[in-house]
């Protein structure tokens, strides 16, 4: 049995029936790490790893274990796991020691969870492509000359190599899912507020969100019911309590918005996913186009809230309280020089339009028009979901690119998140489901984006997409 | 294209100190981004309905939480510190 290609489903089957233990799956997996050439991991926890399987291992015995126990995953190096290693992809936190977990972490460890490493990511989850590592890009499993897609680079080509059976990642403009419709893996973004983002590092507070990257909706679905819910030590999340629901497509109306397929969209991803609504419809859905009429705004909307919400997160920064910290002669000098020596290109170039956004005389004409815009956005899903349970579109425009082809033009790489960053300014849940390849083998999601806490509904209908 | 030292004062205000190639680099892009963001100025104004009734959830009770057992660890990442405290440069 080809150990590291399981799901977690058949993973916890074989624990359970006793065909292997979680040493033997946590060894397999730890080779697996060692001998890849994909740059998918900043750190590997294997002390860490190997006592939480033997102890896993001892709770299988007793028989008090859950469906993620003894079940090998990595973490996006974004998210604190106490005690190790803390990068968030950046030189800046080169050496940083997570002094406590985050709240994902810790619910993962109270199920038994082994934690395999830390997965790569663009600097301080920043970019498209995962080439803003600081410490170098993730490869694409499926071509190593090019891009996984970001910003949770490690954590999708991770699961597509068999390196982890699962990932966390964090999404803040549409990092878990354009990687995992790059990596042809399943990821779910949640609604705004179902998953706690205490220890993570922040990026933007009005947008990140943690979720689980997987190799199927099952998997993705174990994942989320024990990462999400309630947590005081982060305001934002509700009282939110998964369950289950067993929707059967030709009870569901699947908007389809028109223009998610406008001019920019590759030929072949129109076409996987113009084939995957063809499907739906086949198995019984009611499809109906429907407007978006303020998407054409959202990208440049995002691009003001997001990095304004950057430059007051990262000010924290400053070669003072931990991280790099630079020699200068005055207090200033420490901070200017720290910071300077500490981000990479795409972090300043972000701390900057959000500095420039938010300054005065400029506030009004950026920032606050950008924060009208998305009541606009928001109020056009609000619309849409009176008409329809689900909408259907791409993910992203393209598939993966070229290691290097949009590295020197930002505009162009934002431009991979088209598709994504519309449900995130409204704090919708939207998943990444593998729904094809294009000729010249590159995977291609189709993104199902449902109303506020209906992730039930959104699995459910992906798990009838994936069976047939 | 935005003057060199537009750039200069922004990066001031952020704290960031920045190379002269970086600088010439920065004046290319934020001018290309900020163009971008033209593009909202044809967007209409929200109205009543669009706006909508604001997110309540965001507050919580104001309460005490012990982080005493972490302090430590916290204390540990100071790059300057002396007797559990941060060092920092004279500022005066």
């Amino acid at each position: 049995m080809e150990l590291t290609a399981l799901t977690i489903k058949q993973a916890h089957e074989g624990l359970k029936k006793g065909e292997f233990t979680s040493v033997d799956l946590t060894t397999a997996y730890l080779e697996k790490i060692k001998k890849s050439d994909l740059n998918s991991f900043i750190s590997v926890t294997e002390d860490l790893a190997l006592a939480q399987a033997k102890e896993a291992d001892s709770k299988i015995a007793s028989g008090n274990f859950s469906e993620l126990t003894g079940i090998p995953c990595a973490v996006k190096d974004a998210i604190l796991v106490e005690g190790e290693k803390c990068t968030s992809g950046s030189k800046m936190l080169e050496n940083y020691i997570a002094p406590y977990d985050a709240t994902v972490v810790k619910k993962l460890k109270e199920s038994g969870a082994v934690i395999l490493g830390k997965t790569n990511l663009d600097e301080f989850a920043m970019g498209a492509s995962g080439e803003n590592s600081a410490f170098g890009p993730t490869k694409n499993p499926y071509d190593k000359t090019r891009v996984t897609g970001g910003t949770s680079s490690g954590s999708v080509a991770a699961v597509a190599a068999n390196e982890a059976i699962y990932t966390l990642g964090s999404d803040t403009g549409g990092s878990i899912r354009q990687p995992a419709s790059f990596c042809g893996v399943v990821g779910l973004c949640p609604t705004y507020g179902a998953v706690s983002r205490y220890g993570l590092i922040a990026h933007a507070s009005s947008l990140d969100q943690i979720g689980p990257i997987a190799k199927s909706v099952e998997d993705a679905e174990a994942i989320f019911k024990v990462i999400s819910g309630k947590d005081k030590m982060d305001a934002t999340s509700t009282n939110y309590i998964y369950q289950k629901l067993d929707v059967r497509l030709k009870d569901l109306k699947i908007g389809v918005p028109k223009e998610y397929f406008a001019k920019g969209l590759d030929p072949e991803v129109e076409k996987i996913i113009r084939d995957s609504i063809k499907k739906a419809e086949q198995l019984g859905a009611k499809i109906v186009e429907i407007n978006l009429p303020s998407t054409e705004y959202a990208l440049a909307c995002y691009y003001i809230i997001g990095p304004s919400e950057i430059s007051a997160n990262l000010a924290r920064f400053d070669g003072i309280k931990y991280g790099l910290s630079i020699e200068g002669e005055k207090l200033l000098d420490v901070y200017l020089k720290s910071k300077g020596k500490g981000f990479g290109a795409e972090v300043k170039r972000r701390i900057m339009i959000g500095t420039y956004c938010l300054s005065s005389g400029y506030y009004e004409a950026y920032y606050k028009k950008a924060q009208e815009v998305r009541q606009l956005v928001r109020h056009d899903f609000a619309k849409a979901f009176e008409k329809v349970d689900l909408l259907f579109c791409p993910v992203s425009p393209f598939p993966a690119f070229k290691l290097g082809e949009k590295l020197d033009d930002p505009l162009t790489m934002y431009l991979a998140d088209i598709y994504t960053i519309p449900s995130k300014l409204a704090g919708l849940p939207a998943l990444s489901l593998p729904a094809g390849k294009t000729k010249g083998g590159l995977p291609v999601g189709l993104q199902i984006i449902g109303n506020h806490f209906e992730e039930n509904k959104i699995l459910s209908a992906a798990l009838w997409i994936e069976k047939n | 294209m935005i003057s060199k030292e537009e750039v200069e004062r922004i990066a001031k205000l952020a704290r960031l100190e920045l190379t002269e190639e970086e600088i010439k680099k920065m004046q290319k892009d934020l001018s290309e981004i900020l163009d971008y963001f033209n593009l909202l100025k044809k967007a209409p104004k929200p109205s009543k309905t669009e706006r909508g009734k604001g997110d309540l959830r965001a507050t919580r009770d104001d309460e005490t939480i012990s982080s005493y057992d972490i302090a430590d660890k916290i204390i540990r990442a100071f790059p300057e510190k002396k007797d559990g405290y941060i060092k920092v440069k004279t500022i005066l």
